[in-house]
């Protein structure tokens, strides 16, 4: 296989996808570091779900090409991305509800284990390191909001990803969960996972980033540093409004 | 690599193996307690003298077993057929074929039957799996509709007059026993113990699980590797192996077809039925649902005469609304709220 080690983790390579007259995604172009965390923001409908839909390959464009580690996956399925190495949450969690939790988590521990009995102790270790420990035994269809999300990040991290695209697991969030999130980001991203985040609320995307591409109407507004990135004249307008250019 | 590291712990602690242990312990407990009810239902039909609850004991075995094949496909993978009449009959028919007019042993017959019953419902998967939800149950109906009339106008497998079996004498080797009702009610309740320990074994499975992640959510399923259609016709072609197996006793125990006896509507419906009584996608839900269900069946049925009236349709109708309503995880799940409730106050 021609992997580079030293390029990109994953091409975006000028994808486009269009829902009827409604162009999703136009024209999307982007490289993502191994071992980065990439916030990836931009307003309401601005197409980040459909690219993570994209790229996990729930959809496949109308036009461009999806590289992950060197190989070309834009027609692979989803089942077969995740055994390379690529896994997801979803913004509105789809938890399995008629399992408990820890047999959700199996479910994406199996894809790297051979059977139940070891996925299921790999699925145990994953819930001590999302502290979710204490709800194994919960059926999953009764947990609260946050511990759903955590859930979607523990059932995802149980697959043994090296890319995983996280979509708004901090929304919703009191302060305190939100930093406990912040935290377990870190420490998947220190374990060499590279991660592409979705998130609204700059003041927890930023500091965590490492950099910052910003969608709108589907297009790539602005990409680079956060620092860089929120001081864009056109992220300004289109879509951090004029708060952020007085701070 | 480094993507696995974040799982593989460093050391694996105490508190995984302890839950190990008890998982397994807990299977081994579920093991002991199926040995036991099983060998209850091994002795049942000789403490039962009166031949007319025999015959009920036999069809209640039997169904629960039918009812644990379908539970694979619709309790355990969440797609709902309403056809599996279809598999019951391509059972009863290649067994009854193959025995009355070539002379094969049902034994074989049961597994060629089996076999056929399983290609086919992989053939119907293929394109009806890519339908959504209740299309799918939509298109059982009307295949294994079709299936009856083909069965009804086809003069080889003798059309609407159907096959009777020749008059043997009992013997384990065709399968008939003229008068007895032992055997046939062990052999129910060899397909039963046969079909639940498929049940028990997968659910612990890659596949156990994937089914109950594309029941749950195939669009979660998939994005966590699951092989979503091929988790579906993996669960639909165990489902119809089993059911045909079902199919080829009952012919065996009945000796006489014809296309409504095995393949009507009716059929599809009960072998639906006690699962969803009893607790869909559970071990036990199938037996429990067909303990309650068929002997009432039977008995009403001796009351309220044959079986064209739709009487019994109308009262399965009712049934399942009830169920829905009131408890739609099933009786079962009567007694896990007291267990739950019991250890909520420890
Ligand atoms: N399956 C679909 N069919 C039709 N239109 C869709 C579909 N999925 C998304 N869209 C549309 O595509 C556009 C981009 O949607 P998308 O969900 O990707 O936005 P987003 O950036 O994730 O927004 P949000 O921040 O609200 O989650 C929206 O206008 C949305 O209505
Ligand atoms: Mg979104």
């Amino acid at each position: 296989m021609s992997t580079d080690p030293s390029g990109p983790i994953l091409r975006v390579d000028d994808v486009t996808l269009a829902f009827g007259g409604l162009v999703a995604n136009r024209d999307v172009t982007l490289d993502v570091r191994r071992g980065e965390i990439l916030g990836l923001i931009g307003p309401n409908g601005a197409g980040k779900s459909t690219l993570f839909n994209l790229i996990s390959g729930v959809y496949r464009p109308s036009k461009g090409r999806i590289l992950f580690e060197g190989t070309d996956i834009t027609r692979l399925p989803p089942a077969e991305r995740c055994r390379r190495g690529i896994a997801r949450t979803f913004q509105v969690p789809r938890s399995f509800d008629s399992m408990n939790v820890l047999e959700n988590v199996t479910v994406g521990a199996l894809a790297r284990h051979p059977n139940a009995a070891s996925a299921r102790r790999a699925a145990l270790d994953t819930l001590e390191r999302v502290e979710l420990t204490h709800r194994a035994e919960a059926v999953a269809g009764e947990l609260t909001p946050p511990e759903k999300r955590r859930l979607e990040v523990a059932r995802a991290l149980a697959t043994g990803p090296r890319l995983l695209l996280l979509d708004e697991v901090l929304t919703g969030l009191t302060p305190s969960e939100a930093k406990a999130g912040v935290a377990l980001i870190r420490r998947v991203a220190a374990m060499g996972v590279t991660v592409i985040m979705v998130e609204h609320v700059m003041e927890v995307v930023m500091p965590l980033v490492d950099r910052a591409v910003v969608l709108h109407l589907g297009s790539v507004l602005a990409q680079g540093l956060p620092a860089e990135v929120v001081r864009d004249d056109g992220v300004i307008t289109a879509y951090l409004g004029e708060r952020h250019r007085a701070a | 690599m480094t993507g696995t590291s974040l799982i593989a712990a460093p050391a694996i602690s105490p508190s995984l193996d302890e839950a190990a242990r008890r998982f397994a312990a807990k299977r081994r407990r579920s093991l002991y307690v199926g040995a036991l009810i099983f060998a209850g239902l091994a002795a049942l039909p000789y403490a039962i003298r009166d031949v007319y609850l025999q015959n009920v004991l036999v069809l209640t075995l039997l169904y629960a077993a039918l009812s644990q094949s379908w539970n694979i496909l619709g309790g355990y993978c969440g797609q709902i057929s309403l056809g599996h009449a279809l598999y019951f009959g391509i059972g009863a028919y290649a067994t009854s074929i193959l025995f009355v007019n070539y002379g094969v042993s049902p034994w074989l017959g049961l597994g060629l039957g089996a076999v056929l019953a399983a290609s086919i419902a992989l053939a119907i998967g293929w394109p009806c799996f890519r339908l959504g939800g209740h299309y799918f149950s939509i298109a059982t109906i009307v295949i294994a509709e079709a299936g009856l009339l083909l069965m009804q106008n086809w003069d080889f497998v003798g059309g609407a007059m159907g096959v009777q079996w020749p008059f043997n004498p009992d013997s384990w080797a065709t399968l008939q026993f003229a008068r007895d009702k032992i055997p046939h009610a062990h052999l129910a309740l060899g397909l039963l113990v046969g079909t639940w320990l498929v049940t028990f074994v997968v659910a612990e499975s890659r596949w156990g699980y994937g089914w109950r992640a594309v029941k749950d959510d195939p669009a979660a399923a998939q994005s966590l590797g699951v092989e979503v259609f091929r988790s579906k016709m993996a669960a639909a072609a165990i489902s119809a192996f089993f059911t045909a197996v079902g199919g080829g006793l009952y012919a065996s125990y009945v000796s006489y077809i014809d296309p409504e006896s095995v393949m009507s509507f009716r059929f599809s419906l009960l072998f639906a039925l006690p699962a969803v009584l009893g607790g869909v996608g559970t071990l036990w839900g199938a037996l429990v649902g067909a303990a309650i269900l068929i002997p009432i069946t039977e008995i009403s049925r001796s009351y309220l005469g044959g079986t064209g009236s739709g009487i019994d349709l109308i009262f399965y109708g009712g049934l399942v609304m009830v169920v829905a309503i009131a408890r739609p995880e099933g009786v079962l799940s009567l007694f896990k709220r007291t267990r739950a409730a019991r250890n909520e106050e420890v």
